[in-house]
Parts: structure tokens; sequence; C-alpha cells
């Protein structure tokens, strides 16, 4: 392929090569399995050590707190079936919302199945649930809230701090998937009272397949993975040590350029916002203007489906997402543009660009110039658009 | 995931567009499942279909199988047109998706539902066909979104 540009930066990133140069050695010259006694294995034991300690300074906790996983579903698995069953003699009511990555919300279901009671909070326009809604939800029997510290769709930012201290007030446990957060806008667990938190390691530029969980001290769940002793008898299976230490790196580089890469990709984002606003008719912009990922954008786009946006994008060698049943592998849109408010024919033409510190102007005004012609040219084909563009007209006459 | 016709079916579609004054037209889907398909038909006094075009909103194999469809039915009388089936338009194509067979289905009931018009303007019956279930030329509209 020869151009490529891509603005998928939800989906997964490109792993650094510093990320990859630190994590090279472990994979041929320190293999050692790092819960082994002599001394080889020290440099292995060592390596996962630092990369836990540079988690918690991150996360502003303990390393006793940070647990490593092989990833944000697991995370969220383990946060909320083993929360579920740790607590069930306290209760078995769970509190989400309605616009959870499916981690969460295919977990939920499952729980209900189980016996368990859960509520889907609503949320706004914006996709923001309500502090009101949250703690009138709560009940005697409340175990757990699980809220995403920002949306993966439409890149809203949730009041977590806010919530964080109606949890405590209730005495309720306060999980957050913070996958498309971490390392992407400051987190602070302890000024946030978050008391456990999901992270992965792709979402950074660093590997796939690893991740973690925060929880806080005298939080009393149990291990999911069974097995080994690893990760304090919480979490079995010989360590990753190279994704421990690559996502560990991951994590040191967005500390240190999270300032500056929030700015940037800010801007960026919000020139490609008001470019198409003001060049193509018919857009609207899906969740908060404010509270959102410094990455994130997400239009729809009246009269068309996502698919055959992403398909002549493609061809284009723009890389983005949709969130139409096409893309979704149902018949129905996503279910966080529906939650938002959206009726199904809309949200068929949702688009997601999200960027990276590596995208430059020039790659937004290729791509917006390249999106107008293709949503000209499928709007020309709509039945849609024919209907909307004669109704107009009749109109106008009656005038 | 598409075939290499789907894809040429998709990226130069053949008879794009609207007839003026068509023998029948027929709109057929659900805006809810993301798949509408327009086609008009224009039909000789022999019964000879002359012209075809299609205008849809859907995915790539909704584009593509419209736009197949389409050609088909050109020059075909209007009993050869009902033998179009959505299996033929898959055949035509090489072949679909597991998960976008249901719009080879679209293109078929799009057929049936332009011919439907075309039987009721001129009072007559056409053999074997009936009204696709799909059929929202008199669905009430979608409610206006203004933005
Ligand atoms: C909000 C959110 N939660 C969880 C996940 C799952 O993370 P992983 O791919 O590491 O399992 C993702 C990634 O798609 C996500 O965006």
């Amino acid at each position: 392929m020869s151009k490529l540009i891509y603005l998928d930066n939800a989906a997964t990133t490109q792993v650094y090569p510093e990320v990859l140069d630190a994590m090279q050695p472990f994979f041929t010259e320190y293999y050692g399995n790092p819960s082994s006694i002599y001394s080889f294995a020290g440099e292995s034991k060592r390596a996962v050590d630092a990369a836990r300690s540079t988690m918690a300074e991150f996360l502003n906790t303990t390393p006793e707190e940070i647990y490593f996983t092989g990833g944000g579903s697991e995370s969220d698995n383990w946060a909320l079936k083993a929360t579920a069953l740790a607590y069930k003699d306290k209760g078995k009511h769970i509190i989400t919302s309605k616009i959870e990555h499916h981690a969460i919300l295919h977990t939920c279901e499952y729980l209900e199945k189980e016996g368990y009671e859960v509520t889907y909070l609503d949320v706004d326009e914006n996709g923001l649930v309500s502090l009101e809604e949250l703690e009138a939800a709560i009940r005697p029997d409340t175990i757990l809230i699980s809220i995403m510290f920002a949306n993966n769709e439409i890149g809203t930012i949730e009041p977590i701090a806010e919530i964080g201290e109606i949890a405590k007030k209730h005495g309720v446990l306060f999980h957050t998937d913070a996958v498309q957060a971490f390392g992407h806008v400051p987190i602070d667990v302890q000024e946030m009272n978050i008391d456990m938190l999901s992270a992965s390691g792709h979402k950074i530029n660093g590997p796939k397949g690893i991740g973690l969980m925060y929880i806080r001290k005298g939080i009393k769940i149990g291990s999911f993975i069974h097995g080994g002793a690893q990760e304090r008898h919480r979490r079995a299976g010989t360590h990753n040590v190279p994704g421990i230490v690559g996502f560990a790196k991951a994590a040191e580089l967005a500390k240190r350029d999270m300032d500056k890469r929030m700015k940037y990709e800010t801007q960026l984002r919000d020139y490609y916002i008001s470019r198409v606003e003001k060049e193509i008719p018919y857009a609207k912009l899906n969740g908060d203007r404010v509270k959102r990922l410094p990455n994130n954008t997400n239009f729809c786009f009246r009269f068309i489906e996502g698919e055959s946006m992403l398909i002549l994008l493609d061809q284009k060698g723009i890389c983005a997402s949709s969130g139409s049943a096409c893309t979704s592998g149902s018949l129905d849109p996503s279910h966080v543009l529906l939650a938002i408010g959206l009726p199904h024919e809309i949200a068929h033409g949702s688009l997601r660009v999200t960027l990276s510190e590596k995208t430059t102007k020039e790659d937004i005004d290729y791509t917006v110039d390249e999106l107008k012609k293709i949503i000209e040219r499928l709007r020309s084909m709509s039945p849609l658009y024919e209907d909307f563009v004669k109704k107009q007209e009749a109109g106008q006459k009656l005038a | 995931m598409y075939s290499e016709k789907v894809m040429d079916h998709f990226n130069n579609p053949r008879n794009v567009g609207e007839i003026e004054n068509p023998s029948g037209v027929g709109t057929v889907g659900n805006a809810k499942c993301g798949d509408i398909m327009r086609m008009y038909l224009d039909i000789d006094e022999n019964g000879i279909i002359q012209e075809a075009k299609f205008k849809t909103f859907g995915c790539g194999a909704a584009v593509a199988t419209s736009s197949m469809a389409t050609e088909l039915v050109k020059g075909k009388t209007v009993q050869q047109a009902l033998e179009v089936t959505n299996k033929a338009v898959m055949e035509a194509l090489d072949g679909l998706p597991p998960v976008k067979v249901h719009c080879s289905l679209l293109a078929e009931e799009a057929i049936h539902a332009a011919l439907w018009d075309y039987a009721e303007k001129n009072h007559i019956q056409i053999e074997g066909l009936e009204r696709p279930v799909n059929d929202i030329a008199e669905k009430e509209e979608a409610p206006e979104e203004v933005y």
C-alpha cells in the first residue's frame, strides 16, 4: 500500500520503537522466569518490579496495588466477576452505564444470568451519566459501581472524581474501565477515589495482550485466573515479561509527553471537527465537545451508511472505523450511539476518526478532502437523500 | 472480505440514478437495519425492461447487489426478471460473505417491488409475483431530525 493514514488509534496503536527496544532483551537474552530462584532470572524479576513501580507512580498508588493481566478485557472481567463473588453476602446489585465497552456489558449480562441485578444508567445526548441518577440508583445491596473513564466510541470523559466521591460516601466499591483514558489523560486513583481500574497496553503505543488492574488495598476480591502464585496469589500465569516491560515503557513515554501530546491532539481534533462542520452538510458531532478525549472524533453523516464510507476511505489509504450495523457484525448499530438518542438510520452513518501525536495537519486535510468527495458520492446514490432533497424542493415551492 | 466482482460493482456501480416517470419503482428495506434499495424500471409496451436504475443506502454488499440486479434485469421480459433471484445475483457477484446474504435478498425484493408497482399502475397481474414483505413504498415517513 502506498499511502497509509492511520486514524483508528482508539482501536489500537503502533508499538513505539523505544517500546520495542525495551522489550527485545527479554525475549532472547533475559528469558528467565521471574519466579525462579537462580540469579539469571533476577533480571526478569527486577524488570517486572520496576514496571510495577512505574505503573503505581503513574496512577498515584503503591506497587502492591498493581496487578498485571492479559489485557483490558481480562481486567474488566476480573473486576466484575470477582467483586460479585466476593461481596455476594452484602448484596447482588451492580450499577453500570449503557455505554460501557462490551467487556463490561457482556460480563454484566453473564452476571444477570447468575442471579445478580444490574442497573444500566442512561446517558445524556453527549454520553454523560447523571450523578443524581447514579446516586439514586444506589441501594443497600449495591456492591459495585462500574463506570468507564472515557468512552471508546464517542470519547466522552465521565465525571470520575464525582462518581468516586458518591461511591465512597455510600460505601460502594468503584471500578472504572480506563482503557481509553490511561496514558491519554491524567488519572489519580487517590484523588478520584477509584477502588479498581482497568488499563491496557495496546492503546498507548505498547504491546497487545498485556493490561493491568489496580486494586485498592483492603478489597477482598479473589483470583480470576487460578494457578501459580504470581501477582501475590491473585493472578496466576508466568509473567509476560516482555509485555510488562513494553507496557511500562509505553506508560513512561505517555507520562513524559502527556501535556504536549494532549495539547497537540486537542488542537488537531478541533481542527478536524471545525473543518467537517464547516464543509460537510448534515453532519453531527457525537460526544461532548469539551469533556472529550484529546484524540477522539465521531461524526454521523446523514443519509449514508458507515461501511461504504470505510471501504472508500480505505481505498484512499485512510483507516477509520464506524458504529454501523455492518461493522458491528449485527443488525443494530452501536449501542453507544443508540444510548445517546440517535435514531437507527443516523447511527448507521457514523465515522470515528481517532488521532495520534504523529497525525499531521496534512493528514487531516487530506482526510477531510477525501471524505467530502466520498460523502457526496454516497449521498448521490442514497434514496434517503433523494427523498430529503425532493421534500425540501416541495417545501420551497409551497413557501 | 468481498470478491473482486463485488468490489468492482461497489466502486463502479452500474445504473445509479433515477428514471423520470418510470414504469415501475419500488423501495425496499429498513433504515433501522441500515439497508434501503430503490429500483426504477422502464418497461416498454412489449413488456421488456429497457432501462433499470437504482439508489441504495447501505453497505458495500448492498450497493453491489443493487448494481448487479439492475444489470441482470435489463433487456429481460417481466417474467424473466422474476427469475432473477437473490441466488442469481449472488452467483453473478462470485458470492457474498454469509453475513451479507440478506443484501441479495433485498435486491430480489427491490425488483419485485418495482414490478409490483408496474403491475398496479397498469392494472395487470404478473403471474408468480407477490408484494415483497419489505416494501416500504407506503410506509409513514421517518421522523425528521434537524441539525
Ligand atoms: C473501553 C475499553 N474497554 C476494554 C477494552 C478491551 O481491551 P483489550 O483489547 O486490552 O482486551 C477496550 C478495547 O477495545 C476498550 O476500548
